[in-house]
């Protein structure tokens, strides 16, 4: 995949509202999205990742910012002279026109020779798997197809990139999980950039290419799905990408951190060494440690390099049994372990039981207090 | 053991009585006058049989011939005009930002509902006059202008209503697929929009062929419409055939009516 900058957002701020009631949904926001990526804004509602997304798109104007696609400005164009599509959530497809209308309408507009439109809307239906309804009305599809309809028109004129926002929140678990891996397909079969919206983390961080974290307007951070969940550089993206265990502490050094109770923990190495210093975090400074629920053993209590705890409660969820541990010298803090459910019986922990809980080395990771 | 049941105001006593008169009321006057259509005899009150001799004899009267001519002239060119105003008022009025002064706008698009039809008769009687004098124009114009004229708000309702009715994340896919604004107008919006419309073309059609007040203050001499002749007859000799050109003139007015509820009724 050529590697280029399909789609860069400089410096957004988007404001709605008038005097008093001013709200700013983009915060001076700044991203660039390669071309070729599935590139994921992911957050809470309110975060302000569909107001970036229709900014590209050109339905919203930016109160200051430029929007710039494969090096072209294109802050003050109109959405229908911007070589983007969308796929909306509520579908948007057009109920006084068949499959194959609804397909071919941008191609139509662009003004395409008729053979080419003919032949692109077939490719495209064939591509979604809806050839044999081209000449049902939409009202007639379910939501799944009606989804299929909707990425195939978006598709057609083949744009630079394309923008889904929370297309699949519409649908059924079980359509969801289908529909995900046939979005990753088209993506895969037609190389194009594709920038989705959504809110559902484990949607975020199977499909994408690389994840934006937002919340409140900013973007707090891109990365890898791996990067994003390994390594958060705030307690926010923590804690709202899968689960996390927050305990409190005290830099020792650049590697270490001490509880409150006086044990010593050895924190993740190298890079995020380098990023505490950069941080300017200093040894006596307190700080906030994360650490995911299935990056941590228990063990039989007083076994070497744990720390004491007491199983306050466990809750089976299936595949996992999620474990609660008070542990000692952290001032009461709870943490949750994930263990994997035994093939029969419970996992084996009373409560009230005494352990020993410890930490996977590297980890555990210190996120600035 | 008591049924737990809500409040049904046809359990009240007397509702189907009450319901019944209503009915008649209502239906009893035109019921009569259809019947009576169909009488032989010169009386409109003394039946002597059935006979379609009325229609035949208003079918032949020259003077309901070019009557119900203009009339349908009047009323096709006034329904025209006036959903023609009232979908670009329509569309004025639902495609933009909320702007101050929305609320004086609707009532002024709505403003012939309000103001007594004898006042907008009285008031357009001397305007017309002026221009009449000054342009010695006397046609048909002057009655198409004031039929279109109050006919708006009837057109402009039903159209409205679709408007707002319709999703407008259409009209940004529209835009989002390289649609400009007059293409987006012209194949997404107006085509979903065409029932609105053509429900407020059939009511303003209705509301024009029906008006007495105003065309008889406007219409120069000799331009009479269905009902104006109609109301020069009652005053002579009343015979049936009145009965008879009623009976034609509610039978379109129904005929269109219902086309209007089946154009406005959700279908999906």
């Amino acid at each position: 995949m050529a590697e280029g900058t399909a789609v860069e957002a400089i410096d957004i701020v988007k404001q709605f509202g008038q005097g008093d009631h001013v709200v700013r949904a983009l915060d001076h926001v700044s991203v660039a999205i390669k071309t070729g990526e599935f590139f994921t804004l992911l957050g809470p509602s309110g975060c302000g990742k569909t107001t970036l997304l229709r900014l590209i798109a050109g339905f919203e104007a930016p109160s200051a910012g430029q929007i710039v696609l494969e090096g072209a400005d294109v802050t003050a164009l109109a959405p229908n002279q911007r070589p983007v599509n969308t796929v909306f959530q509520s579908y948007a497809l057009f109920p006084h026109l068949s499959v194959a209308q609804n397909v071919s309408f941008g191609l139509e507009m662009l003004g395409r020779p008729r053979a080419e439109i003919t032949a692109t809307t077939e490719r495209m239906l064939a591509l979604v798997r809806m050839e044999t309804l081209a000449n049902r009305k939409t009202s007639q599809l379910s939501g799944g197809q009606q989804q299929r309809v909707a990425l195939a028109r978006a598709l057609a004129p083949q744009p630079k990139v394309l923008l889904l926002d929370e297309p699949l929140s519409a649908l059924d678990l079980q359509l969801r999980k289908e529909m995900q891996g046939e979005l990753k397909r088209l993506q895969r079969e037609t190389g194009i950039t594709f920038i989705f919206v959504t809110h559902d983390q484990e949607e975020a961080l199977t499909m994408s290419d690389r994840i934006a974290v937002m919340r409140a307007g900013h973007i707090l951070q891109v990365g890898s799905p791996r990067e994003i969940y390994t390594e958060p550089t705030n307690r926010f993206v923590a804690s709202f990408i899968g689960e996390t265990n927050f305990l409190k502490g005290t830099m020792v050094d650049d590697t270490q951190v001490a509880l409150p109770g006086g044990e010593v923990l050895a924190v993740a190495v190298g890079a995020q060494a380098a990023g505490t210093q950069a941080a300017g975090m200093h040894a006596g400074q307190s700080v906030d440690l994360a650490i995911r629920p299935e990056q941590i053993r228990i063990l039989p209590a007083n076994s070497p390099d744990t720390i004491a705890g007491i199983v306050s409660g466990s809750v089976y969820f299936g595949t996992d049994t999620h474990c609660n541990i008070t542990l000692n010298g952290t001032e009461g803090a709870q943490i949750v372990v994930r263990l994997q459910s035994p093939v029969s019986g419970s996992a084996g922990l009373d409560v009230g039981a005494s352990v020993g809980v410890a930490f996977n080395p590297g980890a555990l990771r210190v996120i600035g207090a | 053991m008591s049924k737990q049941r809500s409040f049904n105001v046809t359990d009240l006593p007397g509702f189907t009585t009450i319901a019944i008169l209503a009915f008649l009321a209502l239906y009893a006057p035109i019921l009569t006058l259809v019947v009576y259509s169909f009488n032989d005899a010169s009386s409109i009150t003394v039946w002597g049989g059935f006979s379609l001799r009325w229609y035949e004899i208003a079918w032949q009267n020259t003077a309901v011939k070019e009557a119900t001519l203009r009339s349908l002239i009047i009323a096709t060119s006034a329904s025209v005009i006036a959903t023609t105003v009232a979908t670009l008022a329509a569309l004025g009025t639902t495609r933009t930002a909320p702007f101050k002064g929305q609320t004086a706008i609707y009532a002024m698009i709505n403003q012939p509902l309000m103001v007594p039809e004898i006042v907008t008769a009285v008031a357009l009687l001397i305007f017309f006059g002026i221009i009449k004098k000054a342009t010695d124009y006397l046609g048909l114009g002057y009655l198409i202008a004031a039929h279109a004229a109050f006919c708006v708000p009837f057109a402009y309702l039903p159209i409205r209503a679709r408007l707002e009715g319709m999703d407008l994340s259409l009209e940004t896919a529209a835009a989002d697929l390289y649609a400009n604004r007059w293409m987006t107008l012209r194949r997404i919006t107006l085509p979903l929009l065409a029932p609105g419309i053509a429900a407020g073309a059939m009511l303003a059609f209705v509301i024009s062929l029906d008006d007495v007040v105003i065309t008889e203050f406007v219409k120069t001499g000799g331009q009479e419409t269905l009902p104006t002749y109609m109301l020069g007859q009652m005053r002579r000799a009343i015979s049936p055939e009145v009965n008879a050109i009623s009976t034609g003139l509610l039978a379109l007015t129904v005929l269109l009516l219902t086309a209007f509820f089946l154009l406005t009724r959700r279908r999906d």
